[in-house]
């Protein structure tokens, strides 16, 4: 990325101080919706399934399963309606897309957790 | 009308008062200087000639030095011409992007990508045949018949064909200035615009 658009997006982009989390990991989003002029803030649980993109265009897909019907969100990293991010569980996974989950259900759909030794 | 040339750096987006994610192009706009003033007695038209950035010295011609050593330029990269400029300028004045402000809007004209020889599908938008089955060969991307038969017997002319895409002039118009940064001489404008990163890109108001 050249070092100009670099200097733009830290102007003007303030950037979410989000904990690190990867792919495979089970997130809580807490997200503020905008209806008229009153605030609320919505959870959206789910395991992330891929990140993308660099600076201040980042984002990253959450899916999770909703009345038995898979329900994917996608989160700008850097919007200002993220209210907080917590990871609740971090995931074994061996590859940085996930989009086989899309095709599993059930029992097969479950990701291991890893297990951190300090 | 006033205008500035730049050169197109790339884009990425931005998040508006609203929260809402804008994409945007970043385009490093002058300091250029007003290198000759045109006028309808000398030379039959009007028009602000405007110098922007640097060049090896020895890869400038005698002509192009003498042309910039009259404001006080050793080189420039590009000479262009704005007509019907507005704004009052004077010969070796400096012009930059405090010219902009936030929420003006603005043309960008540049040479856009070139694409090659390309079909109607690509050129045109045509939609093709629409499928491989129904009895369909093996043209799913042609355009199909060019007009009548024994009358009018000839094509139309101005017939939408294949042929060159891209690399031409393409104006912009009405994108809104996001942002002004003087102190990187950085214009941020909503939407696209044409060209290349690196591109050069001429703005007008």
């Amino acid at each position: 990325m050249s070092s100009l658009i670099q200097f733009v997006e830290e102007q003007l982009t303030k950037r979410n101080e989000l904990p690190s989390f990867k792919a495979g990991d089970t997130v809580n989003v807490a997200y503020k919706i905008r209806e008229g002029n009153k605030e609320r803030i919505q959870q959206f649980q789910g395991v992330v399934i891929q990140r993308r993109g660099s600076g201040s265009t980042a984002t990253f897909t959450v899916r999770k399963i909703s009345g038995g019907v898979g329900v994917e969100r996608i989160f700008p990293e850097n919007t200002p309606f993220i209210d907080s991010l917590t990871v609740l569980r971090k995931g074994k996974v061996r590859r940085a897309r996930l989009f086989y989950l899309r095709g599993l259900s059930g029992k097969s759909a479950r990701i291991k957790e890893k297990i951190v030794t300090a | 009308m006033s205008g500035i040339i730049g050169k197109k750096i790339g884009m990425t987006s931005i998040f508006d008062e609203n929260g809402k994610a804008i994409a945007c192009t970043v385009i490093e706009a002058g300091p250029c200087v007003v290198s000759q003033l045109k006028t309808v007695e000398r030379d039959g038209y009007a028009a602000v000639q405007l110098a922007f950035g640097d060049r090896k010295v020895k890869n400038m011609n005698k002509a192009q030095k003498g042309h910039l050593k009259k404001v006080g330029k050793e080189s420039a990269s590009v000479i262009r011409e704005f007509r019907y400029f507005t704004s009052e300028v004077s010969l070796g004045e400096q012009i930059d992007v405090n010219l902009f402000q936030i929420g003006d809007y603005v043309d960008v004209v540049a040479n856009s990508k070139g694409k090659g020889f390309q079909g109607v599908v690509k050129r045109h938008g045509f939609s093709g045949v629409g499928g491989r089955t129904h009895g369909q060969h093996n043209r799913q991307r042609h355009p199909g018949s060019l007009g009548a038969s024994s009358f009018p017997s000839r094509v139309f002319k101005g017939m939408r064909m294949a042929g060159q895409t891209g690399n031409a002039r393409v104006k912009a118009v009405n994108l809104r200035i996001l942002q002004v940064i003087p102190e990187k001489n950085l214009l941020v404008v909503s939407g696209c615009c044409p060209g290349s990163k690196g591109a050069i890109v001429t703005i007008e108001k």
